[in-house]
């Protein structure tokens, strides 16, 4: 173990930024920072005190090493540094309950420092449910909190000189049990030096049944100071010097820069700089007002736009595209099932573009100096934005240091790493820190959407109607994606004169080599097997699950649940549709399909709680008119086994509005052990909600040239004005097994649940995402007598 | 340029501003508030929203000219985390927040609405939030934070 060695430099470095405690480590890139982060001063200091030690400023933590991850201070405080950022799910709070529960220490007594490309072990994107998954398991934080308190015991052991296995860790202490008298405290043995060990991956965590912290509804430690406006977001990041930039984004998709008449505003207060960069343009001026001002008269000129696809045919013209194919699985047989069945049943679903549209439209602030480069950023992956920022302005990632602030809720890739190009380059042309916040019109009109999908089903039944072949076939239409290396994956970036990453479609597709459950793409119900494994949720032993990509007009990326959500709604409406078609009850027909131990017990578990009533759909007896009633249900295994879950929606539907309104949601779900129950119910609940406003109102709608959902009025949202159902939450309590994704699960299922709720109030299938009233009514009126 | 004269918070600031700079800019970046937050910019989500003399108004879309003589309370203006108002103490309790972001906009329309409409239903205060946003969907647990503040002050 190393003496705390902070250098004389440092230490003043640290004196100048005003820390009351700290302790900076010099070795294996491990520092301890006894202080809760919260101002940008601070991280500035950190900087300073880094590269005071002679440190690089952007050394990257080995995350084999113990010391990247935890470290306890003199005062026992312990710090853990986590690759996985608060995006307003409540990252923060469970994973120092983690840190607490596997150390032993009080929370009070925790800090967190997340995602910062310097300091932080890179865990690469937060997103996708991974988290729970990444540390929660035997791996990540936990695994690290595991091999601190083995160390500590081990040391404890030698201090104390009794053998470790009669010793406990307890809070931040070792002592011997049955005599609390004989104890060490962590700082006694460790504070302010390295462990100057790797991470044991036979290191034990603690099992469930031990837990004292983990398990408890502890609450969010960050809603004090978000409900009294103190939390500090980006948008609040305030750094001296520093100026406003305001982009000029073309005025349709395609559109190149011809001209900039920087004349038209000469003279205007406070502005600094025109920046112009192959097709973009942004105006930097010293305060936000100004730089909105200048942008708004600055006379660009523009070529016409490329033209887009037409918005009402869009669902036929994708299966004209080119493509990429993809078989997920084929059994081989499906053509011939489907020649000797029964009867065949035949599909199709569509689902549009969707927006992220955070509350707060994107920001960042960048300081592009001659040899270094600081970004503060809401990025859901710091680390890869370093390297796509390093990749724009020409310089090498390590002199690019990227330090995550939280945003606005994402929901995916929203504009955080399009607004961190913005201002990079506007940064780096003016030479000075610039903040950038999108316009809510930049923000929606060229953000990363959601995937189009239409999605052709078919399956033949038995003369009994069990489903003896599922054949699927689906296109998605996506371009650009995570920035990953290349900026030109966003918009900004792709204005500047970066590409995205190409489209190379390939047909046909490649055999499948083993059956992947990600993104849904495959039913429940088939049995996914490949080669001689049976990776599949469900029982249908003939199955084809063939899918297209093809290159969309907008630029596009990870929308909650991305992929699932739309395929569920493909596979759960379908579901419904054959279970109504052989007058079957939808929970019994689905569960005499499924095989997967979990999925089976959330759709029971939610059919119970539901005091589901056992009967075909639709719902016998109902009006034609007026407000008609019903029930429906979706069940998914989601992206195959990361986080399982069943709902049920019972519906009003407005028979003359055409108005739907969810009036009650039932939800089973089942995501390993449960951390923090409050957490997750708060993400369910959330995720549902989120679910039935993209159901019911939410789609990316576009002219020949230009998007025309660009505000609240034009791309619908529900409000805190909006009825809201009432919601039962079912938590199945796995203490044995591994954690998994919850923050994307409830989501998946909404759109089928709802849309089969409506069918079994009216007899009406809605076969098209949103189910905006216009579209009831049609479907209504269309109904037959 | 004016001099323009603010309340804000229970402290009165004198700035040299054009008086049609929206109110959010001078809150956000001349006095550096983190409440109030940029949005939209059309008065369309809340998310900028402030009290001035009693009405929760949009400052993205307030010209700062127009509340020179106001009484102005912005989110933190309201409590601390210490000493949370008891509106911000329901939703502490309620646990009603995601990322935050929206809390302006939820907190401050519901705490004036209900400071002038003390006897206000669970209906007339959806319909006095219908025009708030929270992209979180955070709204069950918003709504019961609301109900329970409206009838903490009315016990």
């Amino acid at each position: 173990m190393n003496p705390l060695n902070l250098t004389p430099d440092a230490s003043e470095a640290l004196d100048r930024e005003g820390f009351s405690r700290r302790h900076f480590l010099k070795g294996s890139g491990a520092l301890i920072v006894g202080f809760s982060i919260t101002s940008v001063a601070g991280r500035i200091g950190l900087e300073t005190a880094l590269a005071a030690q002679g440190a690089p400023a952007a050394a990257q933590p080995n995350p084999g090493q113990l010391d990247s991850w935890l470290a306890i201070g003199a005062d026992g405080i312990v710090t853990a540094y986590t690759g996985k950022c608060e995006l307003g799910q409540g990252l923060t709070t469970v994973q120092m309950q983690l840190v607490a529960e596997e150390l032993s220490v009080p929370m009070q007594r925790v800090r967190l420092i997340q995602c910062d490309t310097s300091i932080t072990p890179n865990q690469g994107t937060t997103s996708g449910a991974q988290s729970h998954q990444a540390n929660f398991n035997k791996a990540g934080l936990a695994q690290a909190g595991a091999t601190a308190r083995q160390a500590l015991l081990r040391l404890g052991s030698e201090r104390l000189g009794v053998p470790a296995a009669q010793l406990i860790a307890r809070d931040g202490a070792i002592s011997v049990s049955g005599d609390a008298s004989r104890r060490v405290t962590y700082a006694e043995l460790v504070g302010g030096r390295t462990f100057q060990m790797l991470i044991d991956a036979s290191a034990p965590r603690k099992h469930p049944k031990e837990w004292t912290v983990m398990g408890q509804p502890v609450a969010r430690v960050d809603i004090p100071s978000l409900v009294t406006a103190q939390a500090e977001f980006v948008h609040n990041v305030r750094v001296p010097g520093m100026l406003h930039g305001r982009p000029v984004r073309p005025p349709a998709v395609g559109a190149t820069l011809q001209g900039v008449d920087e004349s038209s505003i000469a003279g205007m207060p406070g502005v600094v700089k025109v920046v112009t960069q192959k097709n973009y343009v942004g105006v930097v001026a010293e305060k936000p007002w100004q730089a909105i001002q200048a942008a708004a008269r600055l006379k660009v000129s523009w070529s016409a736009g490329t033209g887009l696809p037409n918005n009402a045919q869009y669902y036929d013209y994708m299966r004209k595209q080119p493509s990429r194919d993809t078989l997920v699985v084929d059994s081989g047989d499906v053509d011939a099932k489907l020649k000797s069945a029964a009867e065949v049943v035949r599909a199709t679903y569509m689902y549009p573009f969707q927006m992220h549209g955070s509350i707060g439209s994107s920001c960042a602030v960048a300081d592009v100096q001659n040899d270094k480069t600081t970004v503060w950023a809401a990025s859901q992956n710091v680390y890869a934005l370093r390297g796509s920022t390093a990749t724009l302005l020409g310089v090498a990632p390590d002199t690019v240091r990227v330090v995550f602030t939280r945003g606005s809720g994402c929901y995916g890739i929203n504009g955080a790493d399009a607004a961190t190009f913005d201002a990079a380059l506007m940064s780096k042309v003016v030479g000075k820190p610039v903040r950038v916040q999108l316009s809510r019109k930049d923000e929606m009109a060229w953000e990363n959407y959601g995937l189009a999908f239409v999605v052709d089903q078919q399956v033949g039944l038995d003369a009994q109607g069990n489903i003896i072949a599922w054949d699927y076939e689906g296109w998605s239409a996506s371009r650009g994606g995570r920035p990953g290396a290349r900026p030109g994956n966003v918009a900004s970036g792709f204005h500047m004169g970066f590409e995205p990453a190409p489209f190379q479609p390939l047909r046909p597709a490649p055999a499948p080599t083993e059956f992947v459950g990600d993104n849904n793409t495959a039913p429940s119900y088939v049995a996914g097997r490949v080669g001689d494994k049976q990776g599949g949720a469900g029982t249908v032993a003939s199955e084809r699950v063939l899918s297209h990509r093809i290159e969309a007009p907008f630029f596009n990326g990870p929308l909650r649940a991305p992929e699932q959500l739309q395929n569920t709604f493909a596979h759960e409406s379908f579901m419904d549709e054959i279970a109504a078609r052989v007058k079957a009850d939808p929970v019994a027909y689905r569960l005499k399909h499924l095989s997967d131990p979990r999925l089976i017990d959330v759709v029971r578990s939610a059919a119970k709680t539901s005091a589901w009533e056992t009967r075909p759909s639709p719902k016998p007896g109902n009006r034609r008119t007026g407000v008609a009633s019903g029930h429906g249900f979706a069940c998914v295994a989601r992206d195959g086994g990361n986080g399982w879950v069943a709902m049920s929606a019972d519906v009003d539907v407005n028979q003359d509005n055409g108005q739907v309104v969810v009036r009650r949601l039932t939800i089973a779900a089942d995501a390993g052990p449960i951390s923090n129950p409050n957490g997750i119910r708060n993400q369910l609940e959330g995720a549902a909600l989120h679910g039935i406003s993209r159901s019911l109102a939410e789609e990316v709608t576009w002219d020949d040239q230009k998007v025309t959902s660009f505000d609240w009025q034009t791309y619908r949202t529900l409000t805190l004005g909006s009825v809201m159902p009432a919601m039962q939450i079912v938590l199945m309590d796995r203490p044995d097994a591994a954690a998994t994704g919850a923050g994307e699960t409830s989501i998946t299922a909404v759109a089928a649940a709802i849309g089969n709720a409506i069918f079994d109030a009216t007899g009406v299938r809605l076969r098209q995402v949103p189910f905006t009233p216009e579209r009831v009514k049609a479907a209504l009126a269309a109904r037959r007598t | 340029m004016p001099m323009i004269s603010l309340n804000v918070n229970g402290r009165r600031h004198t700035l040299d501003l054009d008086p049609q700079t929206p109110l959010l800019y001078v809150l956000s970046d001349d006095l550096e508030l983190k409440g109030p937050k940029f949005g939209c910019g059309m008065a369309q989500c809340g998310s900028c929203t402030v009290i001035a003399d009693g009405k929760a108004i949009r400052s993205c879309s307030t010209p700062v000219g127009t509340v020179a003589n106001a009484q102005i309370t912005t989110l933190e203006g309201l409590g601390t985390p210490e000493k949370p108002h008891p509106i911000q103490q329901a939703f502490i309790e309620e646990q009603a927040a995601q990322c935050g972001f929206c809390l302006s906009g939820v907190v401050l329309t519901a705490k004036a609405y209900l400071d002038q409409n003390p006897k206000a239903n669970e209906t007339q205060i959806r319909q006095a939030m219908s025009g708030v946003l929270c992209r979180c969907f955070t709204h069950t647990r918003m709504v019961r934070a609301i109900m329970k503040y409206a009838q903490g002050r009315n016990a």
